[in-house]
């Protein structure tokens, strides 16, 4: 059993998401350590940080500022230390466009971002179930996609 | 002592040493294990080791061995299937698993189905249909409802997605190899020139 602490990012405006992030960690019970940035340059700085192993999974809001997360992404998946590092993009923008977008720049998972935090939670308990099967049971990361709609 | 109690109980042979640690001789079958367990849990006794490790890789193994048998059992043969091959009661397994894994047994086959149905397709090039057929399902539109359900794509907009990627990736590789040849072109030129 992995027993390390899974390493999550949330890159998001003002980490709204925050408080359904830790309420998910502790519904599905997994060691976490959870840290938040605000824009991409935070974004970008923390993971070029060459002396920190990137996060295990990264979730990216689409209208981060400033450049948003489509650029984000574009420039995650260029770089080689990054490519194996799981991605969940997130978005209250919900046409199939978007989401097949998202696929097609990199992601790994698109959450439809429900307005209510609790049933952020519950989507989020949905994907770290899963996740987990793909972090523990060494499944292949390049045909790793989950689409949640919580509605 | 509880402990010397149930190991005697199920003639489980030990000794106990000054400093009051027990050591059993030899290894436990997972029947005696499982038994001990579940005769220990009434005390609140928790066993910590690496045996429900084992036993979770072993019955990761079995599910892994359905799936590559193509073999699509209904729900209630699982269950008998996987506690045969493990020689252990199927509540037993099940608790263990869902314990370790944070998924069910059942959850975690169909993920696994389901991983092997995007490898088919992505890998082998298989039409749905020969996936549906290769895999055991009963019809394309059954492998179509629990590939939905389980990513939450149809295999048709997955497949078109993991195209598009590939298409990305093998433009922007040519894209590089001419702008590498530009470049060598243009130092070659320099170094004549």
């Amino acid at each position: 059993m992995n027993n390390d602490a899974l390493h999550i990012l949330l890159a998001e405006k003002e980490g709204i998401s925050g408080f359904a992030f830790k309420e998910a960690m502790k519904a599905v019970k997994l060691k976490n350590v959870l840290n938040c940035v605000n824009n991409d340059d935070q974004l970008t700085e923390y993971l070029n940080n060459d002396l920190e192993k990137p996060p295990d999974i990264l979730f990216l809001d689409l209208d981060l500022p400033f450049r948003g997360g489509f650029e984000c992404l574009n420039e995650i998946r260029t770089n080689n230390r990054l490519k194996n590092m799981i991605i969940g993009v997130f978005s209250n923008k919900r046409s199939d466009e978007t989401i097949e977008e998202a696929f097609v720049k990199g992601a790994n998972i698109f959450i439809n971002k429900p307005d209510n935090p609790f049933d952020l939670k519950d989507a989020l308990a949905q994907v770290f179930n899963i996740f987990w099967q793909y972090h523990t049971s060494g499944l292949k990361k390049e045909i790793f996609l989950l689409n949640i709609n919580p509605d | 002592m509880i402990l010397q109690e149930n190991l005697e109980k199920f003639g489980i042979p030990y000794e106990v040493n000054g400093m009051g640690e027990v050591f059993i001789d030899g290894e436990l079958s997972p029947r005696q294990y499982g038994k001990l367990e579940a005769s220990l849990r009434k005390y609140g006794i928790e066993f910590i080791d690496d045996h429900k490790e084992t036993l979770v890789q072993q019955i990761k193994e079995v599910i892994m061995e359905l799936v590559y048998m193509n073999e699509k059992l209904p729900d209630s043969r699982i269950s008998s299937y996987i506690a045969r091959e493990m020689n252990l009661s199927y509540s037993y397994i099940s608790r263990v698993f869902s314990e370790a894994t944070h998924t069910s047994i059942q959850n975690y086959l169909i993920i696994q189905r389901i991983e092997r149905a995007k490898q088919l397709i992505v890998d082998e090039k298989l039409t749905f249909t020969e996936v549906a057929w290769k895999m055991n399902y009963s019809s394309v539109a059954h492998l179509s409802y629990q590939f939905k359900k389980t990513t939450g794509l149809t295999p048709t907009v997955f497949q078109r997605i993991i195209e598009k990627r590939e298409n990305r990736y093998s433009a922007s590789t040519k894209l590089n190899c001419r702008i590498n040849r530009l470049k060598n072109c243009r130092s070659s030129r320099e170094n004549t020139g």
